[in-house]
């Protein structure tokens, strides 16, 4: 411990502000980071990592404070001048252009030139290939980024930071987007790095994860820093604590299930992507009214075109979907609609939204054509008006009014007003992609409440989602998806992270696929 | 809406059309050694010119009704735009839409001549709604199934438009024994003067849009579905919105407004339609759509103001010397001020609603984009 | 049955196809010079869209260049001693006019750029802006102008082949058909190539590839994405000024209002269709250029037999409509299978999202 407090500090945030309109987003937020460290940025989405961490990259402008690399204050006014410093980040969305390849994407704003115009190929592969083996494996520059896969993706995140020769190192929410097993491996990898000498930011909401990795963590809340410590001084608990602000209950009590009749049946669904690739192959699942199925998977395994093709946005290649003993294969979104089929989509502002639009008209964005907020053609604006405040009030939608746009408001009550809209009524089917993506505790947990009550009041609830976590909490089963077919189905209660984790990694050891089965 | 909210909504428009009338008038003072006999710069032409506009479209009885009657083909071209921005299109097609529905007009007009003109108008009026409408329906078809820009497609349309009547007047429409290419007189379809020397029964075509066009954009379920697919057409997929269906819908109800703007000019005007007939309605409709917001009530006050321009055009060129062209510099620079709001907002030091082209701006994300979901 | 009855039209359709042979080898030279407008329009908007910036303004720079270089010819056409005679017939007054048209392509695009750049306008709009502007300035201008028309200073000639170089079989046809030609039509040639290399090769199409598909990528690498985008959309001003001066100072010599005639949207239709490369789309503007000689080589040479009679019924219109169709049915053809690049039309923000 005595030496690592000797350690000099490599970098120094003093007071950083930062305001946005409606939100101060860091407010004098003191950060110090010492050679060779990882230091855990912890905190909720929202909390102001990101835009600190962007202030220290030159992509956002401070309004006040001050950064020193080596005890000399410097200004980053732009990437490039971060890039200079030896600074580069790992940003949570990848930063890499998907129809370039590897070389071109590492080399991007650094090229070596074998003449003022034309680029030097040969040596930058060289360069390419060297910096592979730091991983212990060849990696082939030509090949296109988009075909990787996202560990691959951000293994050349890595690589670009290394070909810059970075002393700090940024990285947003790395393990996202990784499998258990893939996460270990860049752990390994960050280690190796610090080794070297480099400084390792680590941004996470993960308690364990951070817990595992980090030499010290610092906590951040609306955007102050409200603590600091060192992994062997805390716990899970404590950091909780700390993040959210309160006490927080890590795992909600989701009672019994009571699964009744068989609602949604899917027999041996094919769906290809818009290349026409197939990417789901002959799942097979069932749904009972008064339980949650849930699909852990890493991003990409076919979940998205699963969902789709269920809800009616892609045609089915070949398979059959049965809702109560109805074929629904193929059906319109309006048929699943007039069958009491809810649907919350992974990307509300894509699809779950019309960000233009005012709450009023977002709510009755499914059920405006029909009474009573229509009569044939006439539109009633009173009715429409008055399902708004009730909606309003009865799911805690914080808005100044219902005649607001819905771009304003917070991604938790962005995602309040889909699922508002979305759980009214009596439904008979509710299918989740994603529904906590990206939102504060708070949202999460009131979120998952009405999932639970929708699923006791005998909704069959279909569940989608990349966090794990929130797969195990509220499952009844647990199906995993690996490659476009679920491997295994596991009991909700006694499934556990590593036997998941594996699966959702590997696919599991046998290579038929278990057939989904209550 | 509050009377605030009104004034908030047309001060960068009404500011954006004083910088741009100061903005043409440092294109007429630069070319006015072209204008004047002695060759030399006159500061005062833009004076005269805008004096003359404004004579030519106000001063008197007969100077209004013409000021209406130009803004009549304006206003349904300007409806033929914004309803199609509201839909996420960018219908650049009125022009040839309008000549499709002319030449129909002209050409069951003529067939009709002789009738009574309670059937001749009536299917004169109606076969240019058809005919625009169909040259709507194609660009729309287009994008709806094939993902080709209907910027790119309409434009093109508007070419062959060019081409057909060209064919048309020159062939199977010419009328017998004129002195140049045209189609034979209407007779009994055309249209009857209400007011004034020419003021026709046309004007009420845009008298009746503009109530119907909104109350079907804001009041009915097919104007939701119609804005939502413009604001988002994915989520009006996810909706149970059909965006395909919309899109067709809409383009074929665009050009069906801009084809009764044809039949207007040709019944209410001219009698007839020549070869080489020539029109502005196209950009104009454009203009009008973009001053407007996209908004009915705003085309109406839109198409008014360029209908004003159009029909004061002919004094300036007359008594300033200024070419009727102008009037083309004038909405550009009109346009480019609105557009770059920003600089409104500097001269002018306002705060005020976001103007028209931040509510367009899902026009250009379709661009040589995929099909439509 | 069936197939007695198609035998007519099969039969013309075969002999259509030999005729249209014949017409791109003989009248190669003129679908080249022809399709050199609509090329260099969509090397424009390759500078601009592989940037990711739309610019359907391209019909605008042209015909304002088209003007101004005319103009500006003439004018000085008058004040200055005419010389030249040098290679392309090049006198004072045609280089003057020149770069008239190249710096009112640079300014016109200026305009666009900084509607859709810095304002972040709606690019579609904004172009369309340029349209108006251009369109309705040059009518304007060139309706003052023909009140006491200057004299016109002529245009370019296209470069000698000597005769030894003609008369030789394969090299000779070579030779015409894609070297005698005026300056803007062998530049633009020139550019195809070279903008291809550099698009694949150099540090400059690397940064555009970037910048078009992911700028928010580019800029966390250090690339200036702003800077760049203006750049390469007024170096797209320069092309297009350059297509302006092939209507008024090398294909034809005197300016006509609305003389561009949608070529600067069909080059639009030609860059989709060539895939967002140069080499594509000047194969794509060949298409065009053939489509617009078809009517010419009729009217020249008509084909003999069942051809010759059939098309002698079609009305000319037709043949005039012929290009706007062809690039209609390309559009729709290959819009689907054809990816723009990716931040295409998109206006970029620095800071706005970065939360």
């Amino acid at each position: 411990m005595a030496d690592q407090d000797l350690k000099a500090s490599a970098l120094e945030m003093r007071g950083v502000t930062k305001r946005f309109p409606g939100v101060l987003a860091n407010d004098h937020i003191d950060l110090d980071i010492r050679k060779g460290e990882i230091h855990a940025l912890l905190g909720e989405n929202g909390a102001g990592k990101t835009t600190l961490m962007n202030i220290l990259y030159g992509l956002v402008t401070p309004d006040a404070g001050a950064i020193l690399l080596d005890g000399q204050p410097v200004t980053v006014k732009s990437p490039a001048d971060a890039i200079r410093q030896g600074i580069s980040m790992v940003h949570q969305h990848f930063m890499l252009v998907p129809v370039l390849s590897v070389a071109e994407n590492i080399l991007l704003g650094e090229e070596p030139m074998a003449n003022p115009i034309f680029l030097d190929r040969t040596a930058a592969h060289e360069r390419i290939r060297e910096l592979g083996r730091f991983f212990g494996t060849e990696i082939d520059p030509d090949v296109r980024v988009g075909s990787l896969s996202v560990g691959w993706q951000q293994r050349v995140e890595i690589l670009k930071a290394l070909y810059r020769n970075a002393n700090i190192l940024v990285l947003d929410e790395p393990t996202a987007v990784l499998t258990p097993p893939e996460t270990l491996e860049i752990f390994d990898v960050l280690r190796r790095l610090t080794k070297l000498g480099t400084s390792i930011i680590f941004i996470s909401h993960k308690l364990y994860e951070v817990l595992e990795i980090a030499d010290r963590i610092t906590v951040i809340r609306r955007g102050k820093v409200v603590g600091s410590r060192m992994p062997s001084e805390t716990d899970e608990d404590d950091l909780a604590e700390l993040m959210v602000g309160r006490e927080v209950q890590l795992s909600i009590d989701r009672g019994e299930s009571h699964p009744a009749g068989r609602r949604l049946s899917v027999e041996n669904l094919e769906v290809k992507d818009d290349r026409g690739h197939q990417v789901v192959h002959g799942v097979s699942l069932e749904v009972a009214s008064g339980e949650i199925f849930g699909i852990a998977g890493v991003a990409g395994n076919g979940q998205d075109e699963l969902v789709a093709a269920i809800t009616g946005l892609r045609s089915v290649a070949a398979g059959s979907v049965h809702l109560e003993g109805h074929a629904i294969t193929g059906a319109t979104p309006r048929d699943l609609h007039e069958r009491a089929v809810a649907f919350v989509p992974a990307d509300r502002h894509r699809y779950g939204l019309v960000l233009a639009f005012p709450l009023t008209d977002n709510l009755v964005l499914t059920d405006y054509y029909h009474a009573p907020f229509a009569r044939g053609l006439v539109r009633d604006d009173d009715a429409i008006r008055a399902h708004a405040e009730t909606s309003i009030a009865e799911y805690d939608i914080r808005t100044p009014s219902a005649s607001v746009q819905a771009s304003s408001l917070s991604g938790g009550n962005q995602q309040k007003v889909i699922v508002a809209r979305e759980f009214r009524g009596d439904i008979s089917m509710l299918i989740l992609d994603q529904p906590t993506r990206g939102l504060d505790v708070g949202s999460i947990e009131f979120i998952h409440r009405q999932i639970i009550a929708k699923r006791n009041a005998g909704t069959a609830v279909l569940l989608v989602s990349a966090e794990l976590d929130e797969v195990l909490e509220l499952s009844d089963r647990i199906g995993v998806m690996y490659r476009g077919r679920i491997v295994a189905v596991l009991d909700g209660r006694s499934a556990t992270r590593e036997e998941v984790g594996l699966l959702m990694a590997t696919g599991g050891r046998s290579t038929d696929a278990t057939e989904a089965t209550a | 809406m509050s009377l605030r909210r009104v004034v908030s909504l047309i001060t960068v428009p009404a500011l954006s059309i004083v910088l741009g009338l100061i903005a043409a008038g440092v294109i007429m003072i630069l070319s006015s050694p072209l204008v004047s006999s002695t060759g030399s710069i006159d500061v005062t032409l833009p004076l005269v010119a805008y004096w003359d506009l404004l004579q030519g479209s106000l001063g008197g009885f007969d100077a209004i009704t013409q000021t209406i009657v130009s803004a009549t083909p304006l206003i349904l071209a300007g409806l033929a735009v914004g309803i199609g921005f509201k839909a996420g299109l960018f219908n650049i097609g009125a022009q040839g839409q309008f000549l499709v529905g002319g030449v129909a007009a002209a050409g069951v007009g003529a067939a009709l001549a002789q009738s009574s003109p309670l059937l001749a108008i009536p299917a004169a009026v109606l076969a240019a709604a058809v005919a625009g409408g169909i040259y709507g329906w194609i660009p729309g078809f287009l994008k709806a199934y094939t993902g080709a820009h209907e910027v790119v497609t309409t434009i093109m349309l508007n070419y062959v438009a060019i081409q057909l009547i060209a064919y048309l007047i020159t062939g199977p429409l010419r009328a017998q024994g004129a002195s140049f290419a045209r189609s034979p007189d209407v007779g009994a379809a055309a249209l009857p003067i209400l007011i004034g020397r020419n003021g026709h029964l046309g004007i009420l075509f845009a008298v009746v849009a503009i109530p119907i066009a909104w109350w079907l954009m804001y009041r009915s379920t097919v104007g939701f579905e119609v804005r939502t697919v413009g604001a988002n057409p994915d989520a009006a997929r996810y909706a149970g919105m059909r965006p395909r269906t919309i899109i067709i819908l809409t383009m074929t109800a665009c050009g069906l407004l801009a084809g009764l703007a044809g039949a207007g000019e040709i019944l209410g005007l001219s009698g007839y339609m020549p070869a080489g007939y020539s029109t502005n309605v196209g950009f104009d409709g454009i203009t009008v759509a973009l001053l407007g917001r996209a908004h009915p009530v705003g085309i109406l006050l839109a198409g008014l103001l360029l209908g004003a321009m159009r029909a004061g055009s002919g004094l300036m060129q007359i008594d300033a010397g200024i070419p009727v062209q102008m009037v083309d510099v004038l909405q550009g620079t009109i346009l480019f001020f609105l557009t770059a709001e920003l600089i409104v907002r500097y001269v002018f030091r306002i705060r005020a609603a976001r103007a028209a082209v931040s509510e367009l701006e899902t026009v250009t994300r379709s661009y040589a984009g995929q099909t439509t979901p | 049955m069936d197939l007695v009855l198609h035998l007519p039209v099969i039969g013309l359709l075969l002999q259509f196809v030999v005729y249209l042979i014949g017409v791109m080898i003989t009248n190669g030279a003129l679908i080249i010079t022809l399709s050199t407008p609509i090329a260099l329009g969509a090397l424009c908007g390759f500078m601009n869209e592989r940037s990711g910036v739309v610019n359907i303004g391209i019909e605008g720079m042209m015909i304002a260049a088209a003007f101004a270089g005319s103009f500006a010819a003439a004018v000085a056409q008058g004040g200055v001693a005419p010389t030249g005679g040098g290679l392309f017939g090049a006198s004072l007054p045609l280089l003057i006019g020149l770069g008239a048209a190249l710096a009112t392509g640079v300014v016109a695009s200026l305009v666009h750029a900084y509607l859709s750049i810095t304002v972040r306008a709606d690019q579609i709009i904004s172009g369309t802006i340029v349209n108006i502007v251009a369109l309705g300035a040059t009518a304007y201008l060139s309706l003052l102008v023909s009140q006491r028309p200057p004299q016109s200073a002529g245009s370019f000639s296209s470069l000698t082949i000597p005769t030894e170089i003609v008369q030789v079989p394969v090299i000779g046809w070579l030779a015409t058909t894609f070297l005698r030609h005026g300056p803007t039509t062998l530049l633009m040639l020139i550019l195809v190539v070279v903008l291809q290399v550099m698009l694949y090769r150099s540090r400059w199409g690397l940064r555009t590839r970037a910048v078009g598909e992911h700028p928010r990528a580019a800029e966390t690498l250090g690339i200036d994405v702003i800077r760049l985008r203006y750049r390469n959309v007024l170096l797209g001003g320069l092309l297009a000024g350059l297509a302006g001066a092939w209507f008024t100072l090398d294909y034809g010599n005197s300016f006509q209002p609305g003389m561009t005639n949608g070529r600067g949207f069909i080059a639009l239709a030609a860059l989709i269709f060539g895939r967002w490369t140069p080499v594509g789309a000047f194969g794509a503007a060949l298409l065009f250029g053939v489509a617009d000689a078809l009517g010419t080589a009729i009217r020249q040479s008509p084909p003999t037999g069942d051809l010759g009679g059939f098309l002698a019924v079609v009305p000319e219109q037709v043949f005039g409509a012929l290009p706007y169709i062809v690039t209609i049915i390309v559009l729709a053809g290959v819009v689907g299978r054809s990816t723009p690049p990716a931040a295409d039309g998109q206006p970029y923000e620095r800071e706005a999202t970065a939360r």
